[in-house]
């Protein structure tokens, strides 16, 4: 259903998105994952039509974005992070407004409010002037905009950003409730929100592509941590290499230890194989400590993992409590 | 053709439910209400002074009213218009509605003009307000209607490009203050443009006074339509329009 391939963007002086390439299949639905300031925003932008990319082709429905972007806008429902709403208007009236934008025949127009409006359980604020409206409402109303021309694709931009953990909930329910019907893409920085709706991840980090894979996979890689002391027999370059030798390990990579003396690193497995026993040999037959191995089950590890743990940690530990 | 209708709509609806369209109107009506009280008196004044001079002098309504209140309307939209225009698209950007314009399947033209013809229509209910001044007129005595509309006319066609040129400028800022602000400097510089005329009759003055927006008014107000200020119109909101709708373009590259 999107097909992009190779997309870049480009401002004044830095790159915002570099060259990703990925695709997602009818019916899906799709986390769009990556800390504040990862290209999350520009991405769908693209997708969008709001603005052309640098470099790269972008197909929704086969239509090419920058090619035929009238093909593309009309079978695109686009939530942006801020809802574009007019505070003056009565809910009704704006949705009807961007009901005849998107092309419904007038015929159909009120019947299609009706329904959006039913959809996104805003029913009972028809006349209300969106000004007066909650944050969850115009949310809603936000979505309810989105899909009032019934669209293939919908493109949100963190649709549950300040949000509170009911209306969060509710508005997960309604995302759910919408695919099958619609492809969905969804950009989020909170880890259980794509635990929770979507079926398939994409990772991106300062503008690059991390991983594109689906939550379930993502969930159990064998990927886990290991704490060692080696009392001083080896540093941290040798142990590394002795890891790295074991059978079916695809990756190593250092990690900061907690405590002075220890050395620890993430490891990874090839796909379907299970190294740990074969590493914790090789470290006691080297004659070195193990302390701890610990696997990365949770997406929220693997996502720490793979886009650099430093600057992610601390929105990841709002991410829970907004679980709570 | 529906697309303009659909936006064009939206922001009358705007305009209208806000305190915008309101407070202009109020202020038009005190100060259109004003001259037109003022030169109609000034006329009363002038035809009983040569009566009893008795001199039967016949008066005209038309050229000692009606022109000179047409002339000081002109000069008041100077300073109205940009109220009008400034909110078009900087308040669009400002609450990133600009976003779902952008990304629904209308072409830039099509918001442009939608925009303009709704920044136009709600001019246009400012003339109104002129319109019902002026019916008093017709009532207490017999001007000639001619001159009347074509008076409206050109001041139809000055709203109509300055509020296109406001257009352009709405599309450069996210502030509306800005944007009526600089709308404003650029209105009074077309009007005062033309003051460099006593300066003597060089080209380069005679190319500058052209561009004045207020002199093209003057013959509209005496019920002359000359093609000379039809084009300089004309132009100048094919200009405006235009300027606008690029400037729209460039925002998908610029954002």
């Amino acid at each position: 259903m999107i097909q992009v391939t190779g997309l870049s963007k480009k401002y004044a002086n830095y790159v915002a998105v570099d060259n990703i390439t990925f695709s997602v299949d009818k019916g899906d639905i799709v986390g769009f994952l990556g800390p504040n300031g990862a290209g999350k925003t520009t991405t769908m932008r693209v997708l969008t039509g709001f603005m052309p990319p640098t470099a790269g082709k972008v197909t929704v429905g086969g239509y090419d974005v920058f090619e035929q972007p009238f093909e593309v806008k009309k079978h695109i429902g686009y939530l942006p992070e801020a809802p574009p709403l007019y505070p003056e208007m009565s809910v009704v009236d704006y949705l009807t407004f961007v009901a005849r934008l998107k092309g419904i025949p007038n015929a159909e127009v009120a019947d299609r409010v009706q329904q959006a409006m039913k959809k996104c359980s805003v029913a009972d604020v028809t006349t209300k002037l969106i000004s007066k409206l909650s944050k969850g409402y115009r949310q809603r109303v936000g979505l309810a905009q989105a899909i009032v021309h019934n669209p293939d694709v919908l493109i949100l931009d963190e649709p549950t950003s300040g949000l509170d953990p009911k209306q969060i909930l509710e508005t997960r329910d309604l995302i759910k409730g919408l695919a099958g019907d619609h492809t969905v893409i969804l950009s989020t920085h909170i880890l259980p929100e794509v635990e929770a709706i979507c079926k398939k991840v994409i990772i991106i980090n300062k503008g690059k592509l991390v991983k594109t894979d689906s939550v379930e996979n993502l969930k159990n890689r064998a990927a886990f941590m290991i704490e060692l002391n080696t009392r001083g027999s080896a540093d941290e370059v040798a142990v590394r290499q002795k890891l790295e030798q074991v059978v079916s390990v695809s990756k190593v990579v250092d990690r900061e230890s907690t405590t002075s003396g220890r050395l620890a690193f993430d490891v990874e497995g090839l796909a379907g194989s299970d190294v740990r026993p074969d590493v914790a040999r090789a470290v006691v037959q080297a004659g070195w400590n193990l302390l701890e191995m610990k696997s990365s089950t949770t997406l929220e590890e693997v996502f720490i993992e793979l886009t650099g743990a430093d600057q992610v940690a601390p929105e990841s530990v709002t991410a829970g409590e907004e679980q709570l | 053709m529906r697309n303009v209708w659909t936006i064009c709509r939206r922001e009358l609806y705007s305009y209208f439910v806000s305190p915008i369209a309101w407070v202009l109107l109020t202020l038009f009506a005190f100060l259109s209400g004003w001259f037109a009280w003022l030169s109609s008196s000034y006329f009363v004044q002038d035809t009983m002074a040569s009566q009893m001079r008795g001199q039967a002098v016949p008066m005209s309504v038309n050229e000692m009213v009606i022109a000179p209140l047409f002339g000081n309307i002109a000069v008041i939209g100077l300073f109205l218009i940009p109220l009008i225009s400034m909110r078009l698209f900087a308040e669009e950007k400002r609450q990133g509605t600009i976003e779902l314009l952008i990304t629904s399947p209308v072409t830039d033209l099509e918001v442009v003009i939608g925009k303009w013809l709704a920044a136009v229509l709600m001019y246009a209910s400012l003339l109104a307000v002129l319109a019902f001044d002026i019916s008093f007129l017709f009532i207490y005595g017999s001007p000639d209607w001619k001159p009347v509309v074509s008076g409206f006319a050109g001041l139809l066609l000055q709203g109509a490009a300055l509020l296109a040129f406001g257009a352009f400028i709405s599309t450069l800022t996210k502030n509306q203050i800005v944007a009526g602000a600089i709308g404003f400097g650029l209105a009074l510089l077309l009007w005062i443009i033309n003051w460099a005329t006593s300066l003597g009759d060089s080209t380069a003055i005679r190319i500058v006074s052209y561009l004045s927006i207020v002199s093209h008014m003057e013959s509209f107000s005496r019920g002359v339509i000359d093609t000379k200020d039809l084009i300089y119109y004309l132009s100048m909101i094919f200009l405006g329009l235009f300027l606008t709708t690029r400037s729209l373009e460039s925002l998908r590259w610029r954002a």
